[in-house]
């Protein structure tokens, strides 16, 4: 293709990135190195149905007039990405000097809000990825293998999870799981304690978490090796029949190797997707067990004060978090593409 | 309930469509954005009714109306013209500087407003109170009974009668708590800590003070009442702990007054429970005379950026919805502890009533209060759980609370 047609076959789509992708992410950048302007407080005397009292207050005029000179706000540099709710420096190596041990460092460090949240995040990341891969490989395999005319019909019924909007899939469990529950119920009488409770226990909320997880990610794995085994050639697979393999082998030495780019692009698009866990923390009242970048940016936003600050540090933070993720599966990308050409 | 909540809403609305009509404003743009309950959905109606031809009134009540009222006001013009608000959220809306005095306002259409309704801040009129609000003990007399104890008045007593009930097999976890982690839990340790004679903030300064005395003997007596709470307590918020209690397994419960009107008003409420649900005061803790609990309004302001016919059309059309007529419903007058001329406390009262006779505090109007209650409310959940000391946990808690404070230009 000749560059200008190139140019100009790529413009609206450069267009749109740059304002809905890179616009935004300076701008978050920008927030998060900036502060609001410092408050301008007085004594003040509030009335109201219960009487009169002193307090503080902000001098509204005062303060108005430090934001008009510094709109922006005040300079921060790298100030809150250091301080105590994002990556801590001061306390980490205030910990790493005082503990003596190992698991003490970390016991210290799982007290800090961001090692706590990347704690959760990376262990529901790295579990729950692998395993959905698997479950939708096994239901499109199994789903391809059924008679034609039950495939819609199932095919329907496995995506339901996907379905379902994420908050109320996880809803749904939650209430489920509850120690009253259908399924809460049921786990604290095979365990034979009846005041086992999921809710109540942190390894027990990780895995419900988990198994939330994978079983409403599951569905986009399945769809997208379902289309990609209409695609594995026949004449190789009736071959390796001939050859005597089992339908096993089949598996293994056909069917993967032609599907690994698909695998590629789902565990691409997942550990993306899983690193920004958080409808099921909001869903299960998981915040006491369980937090992650995207629910501590939603406590930061949701309270009575705004910290918006913080929370554009901790979108900053989500960014890099997600480029390392990715960074193996674009570096090899980038070889086959260099490679190609 | 929910029917109930809309006849009465439409009963309302035509009650208000043929009797005031005409709210005597020609012209303006009312959008009001504000919490939803009740008492709330009463007020949205009444505002309401004053559309006409030539003005427009929206109402958006929704439990989420605190994340959305400051974004909505600061535009210009705002997008909401009023925000209904509580004493700890007017503070965003105050820090912020987006709504407006009302002292012309008032003196023009506010004849009807009680003195103790007008809430002023630095000698300017910033909101109009229209109701009361407190938690206090709500309980099942028929199994105290049962049990042959009295309804307690003291933290202390509700943890004796806690364990009387488990012992006697009336009750597995009698105590109902919200304590969900986050915003309630924060919630309960400030009434614990008030009711200990503790004070969020060192004298005339932002600086923390809850890692002190008052602070790890809440944080105990909190743990001691989880106890005999369900185990999943710290999942639950009031409307959990509201289900719990019209499933009758709960005993003993500190609860809000706004709903203890409708506290037993659901379908399948055993009788039981519904013939022995019982209010009282607020409790007391370690010996001390203040309430372990805290005095709320909720009120009404008129945002800054907007046309003043706007903001004179929203001010009217929002007095006629809290007009003192209105309690001659009622299913409205039970609705709330209103603070319109011409209120007689309903039974669902005395509970409010009695924390503001028991110098209860009111909730700290401090423009840092809402980075100390996020604080609280990620941080407890560790020592919630016997993960950490309570000094540890309170600690964490002013470690938290200084770096966003200093985040957000409280501290230096």
């Amino acid at each position: 293709m000749k560059h200008k047609t190139f140019f100009w076959f790529f413009l609206p789509t450069g267009l749109a990135m740059l304002i809905f992708i890179a616009a935004p992410i300076v701008s978050v950048v920008m927030q998060s190195v900036f502060l609001p302007v410092e408050a301008v407080l007085i004594e003040t005397e509030n009335c109201g149905p219960f009487g009169c009292k002193v307090e503080t207050a902000i001098d509204q005029e005062a303060t108005a007039k430090a934001r008009e000179a510094n709109p922006l706000g005040r300079f921060a540099g790298l100030e809150v990405y250091k301080d105590r709710g994002h990556l801590a420096f001061a306390e980490v190596s205030e910990a790493w000097r005082t503990s003596d041990s190992f698991g003490a460092f970390f016991g210290e460090l799982s007290d800090l809000p961001f090692y706590r949240a990347m704690t959760f995040t990376l262990t529901y990341t790295f579990t729950v990825t692998p395993l959905l891969i698997m479950l939708g490989f096994a239901i499109a395999v199994a789903v391809n293998s059924l008679h034609h005319r039950l495939k819609g019909l199932v095919i329907f019924f496995s995506l339901l999870p996907m379905i379902v909007t994420p908050l109320i899939g996880s809803l749904i469990l939650f209430w489920m799981i509850d120690s009253r529950g259908i399924l809460g119920n049921f786990i604290s009488y095979l365990a034979s304690d009846p005041d086992l409770s999921l809710k109540a226990s942190t390894p027990l909320m990780w895995i419900s978490l988990i198994v939330y997880g994978i079983w409403s990610s599951a569905p986009f794995a399945f769809v997208v090796f379902y289309a990609g085994l209409q695609t594995v050639p026949q004449d190789t697979l009736e071959s390796a029949q001939i050859d005597g393999a089992t339908r096993w082998q089949q598996i293994r030495y056909v069917v993967i190797p032609h599907l690994m780019p698909l695998v590629t692009f789902v565990a691409l698009i997942q550990l993306m997707d899983n690193f920004r866990v958080l409808e099921p923390i909001v869903g299960f009242s998981a915040q006491a067990h369980a937090t992650s970048l995207s629910s501590i940016i939603l406590t930061d936003l949701s309270g009575e004060t705004q910290q918006l600050s913080a929370a554009a540090t901790t979108s900053v933070l989500t960014i890099i978090g997600v480029a390392i993720l990715l960074s193996p599966v674009l570096v090899r990308t980038w070889r086959d593409f260099k490679g190609r050409a | 309930m929910f029917l109930k909540k809309i006849t009465a809403a439409a009963v309302l609305s035509i009650v208000a469509g043929t009797a005031y009509a005409d709210c005597g404003i020609s012209e303006g743009r009312v959008s009001i954005v504000g919490n939803e309950f009740p008492a709330i959905q009463t007020i949205g109606a009444g505002a309401q009714s004053c559309a006409t031809d030539g003005v427009e009134v929206k109402t958006n009540l929704t439990a989420d109306h605190q994340s959305i009222n400051l974004p909505g006001m600061q535009g210009d013009p705002a997008e909401y013209t009023s925000a209904i608000i509580a004493n700890s959220s007017i503070v965003a809306l105050m820090n912020d500087d987006v709504i407006r005095p009302l002292d012309d306002l008032i003196a023009k259409h506010g004849g009807v407003l009680k003195k103790n309704q007008i809430v002023t801040i630095n000698g300017k009129a910033m909101a109009v109170a229209f109701m009361a609000n407190a938690q206090h003990l709500v309980y099942r007399s028929d199994l105290l009974e049962k049990a042959g104890l009295e309804a307690p008045a003291t933290y202390e007593d509700m943890l004796a009668a806690a364990k009387t009930l488990r012992e006697k097999g009336i009750s597995e976890n009698p105590v109902g708590g919200a304590y969900k982690a986050g915003w309630n839990l924060a919630q309960e340790f400030n009434n614990m800590f008030l009711g200990y004679g503790g004070e969020h903030f060192k004298a005339g300064s932002a600086e923390p003070n809850v890692n002190s005395e008052a602070g790890v003997k809440s944080l105990e007596m909190m743990k001691a009442l989880s106890e005999y709470m369900n185990p999943d307590f710290l999942t639950h918020d009031s409307n959990a702990t509201n289900a719990e209690y019209r499933a009758g397994n709960v005993a003993l419960m500190n609860m809000w007054g706004s709903r203890a009107a409708t506290m037993t008003d659901a379908d399948g409420v055993p009788q039981e429970v519904v013939d022995g649900f019982a209010i009282a005061g607020p409790m007391t803790v370690g010996g001390g005379d203040t309430a372990a609990s805290t005095l709320w309004w909720d009120g009404f302001t008129v945002a800054k950026n907007i046309s003043d016919a706007d903001a004179e059309a929203t001010f009217v059309a929002l007095m006629k919805a809290i007009d003192p007529s209105i309690l001659s419903d009622e299913e409205v007058a039970k609705q709330a502890v209103w603070l319109i001329d011409g209120y007689a406390p309903t039974d669902a009262a005395k509970g409010v009533f009695a924390a503001a006779n028991m110098n209860t505090i009111a909730y700290p109007m401090l423009p840092y209060m809402g980075l100390m209650h996020t604080a609280l409310g990620a941080e407890l959940t560790d020592f919630m759980q016997g993960k950490e000391t309570a000094e540890q946990a309170l600690a964490d808690v002013e470690a938290a609370y200084v770096a966003s404070a200093k985040e957000n230009g409280f501290l230096q």
